[in-house]
């Protein structure tokens, strides 16, 4: 199955792809990008705890469960966040947050 | 190397290099897309865990939900071609001295620790499993948090949907609107 892989080796990869979600995170401008880098980060989190889940826990779904209710967040976050998008265009015809000053509605 | 490493050093290179694409390119939907590949190769890594009703519901929901709404959006909100100014070079130096000295300190603390696997018997997760558990009061049991999770998608629905909604012609907020 995943012989001849350790563990440390996932983890790494994830590790580099939460620091890469981290740094577009905070060199972006543009509302979209941002989260994209959030769903970099997530999901960065998912192959850490199934990582986990198969090589330490194989007896136990811990890791399988928290990464279906981390997806779940995952897409409701998404859901509301390009709503919030949607709207802040409509209102000031830019998503750069740095023209956005208010949310006041 | 057998197989699996090197279907493993793929998908690894696959996710470093498109996700730093995501994060560094200056067009939106390229972007968009760069995460769509990452996104499916994580999928990749799933299956290689044996994981495989974990990597079904990342390709569905992720890569076929997720993504399209952010393409969606994209086109809502931006031209195709539009291309975003550089950022600023003293950003991009300090942003990256944050990320990398976290990775480093993140990768030493991670390769010092040593994991220590039980030796219990390995499950096997097929669908049954994972729908009984998923719904089951007993030790085992997950019904909590999949309550929990019904009720926060419930309130993502609604308030995505009454955030979203263009007010009425008549309502005095869309006046407001137009004013400016």
């Amino acid at each position: 199955m995943n012989s001849g892989i350790p563990l440390h080796y996932f983890l790494i990869l994830a590790t580099v792809m939460f620091f890469v979600g981290i740094y577009g995170f905070l060199t972006r401008r543009n509302l979209i990008t941002i989260l994209m880098s959030v769903e970099l980060i997530l999901n960065s989190v998912n192959i850490n705890f199934l990582a986990f889940n198969r090589y330490l826990f194989p007896h136990k779904l811990e890791g399988l469960f928290f990464s279906l209710f981390v997806i779940a967040v995952a897409a409701a976050e998404a859901a509301v966040a390009i709503a919030l998008i949607i709207n802040i265009y409509r209102r000031f015809t830019t998503i750069n947050v740095e023209d956005v000053h208010e949310m006041r509605y | 190397m057998t197989s699996n490493q090197i279907m493993f050093v793929l998908f690894a290179a696959m996710i470093t290099v498109f996700s730093v694409l995501t994060v560094t390119t200056r067009r939106v939907l390229r972007a968009a897309v760069y995460l769509l590949f990452v996104l499916v190769s994580t999928a990749g890594l799933y299956f290689m865990l044996n994981y495989q009703f974990l990597a079904a519901v990342q390709l569905t929901l992720y890569a076929g939900g997720i993504v399209v709404l952010i393409i969606f959006s994209i086109l809502l909100t931006s031209h195709i071609s539009q291309k975003f100014e550089p950022v600023e070079l003293k950003k991009q130096i300090f942003s990256a001295i944050a990320a990398l000295a976290g990775a480093i300190l993140a990768i030493t603390t991670i390769l010092d620790y040593k994991f220590t696997a039980t030796s219990e018997a390995a499950k096997e997760v097929d669908m049954r499993l994972i729908g009984k558990s998923l719904l089951s009061v007993e030790y085992d049991g997950y019904v909590l948090p999949f309550e929990v999770i019904s009720i926060l998608l419930i309130a993502a629905m609604v308030a995505a949907i009454v955030v979203a909604k263009k007010s009425g012609p008549g309502k005095s907020d869309s006046k407001t609107l137009t004013q400016q």
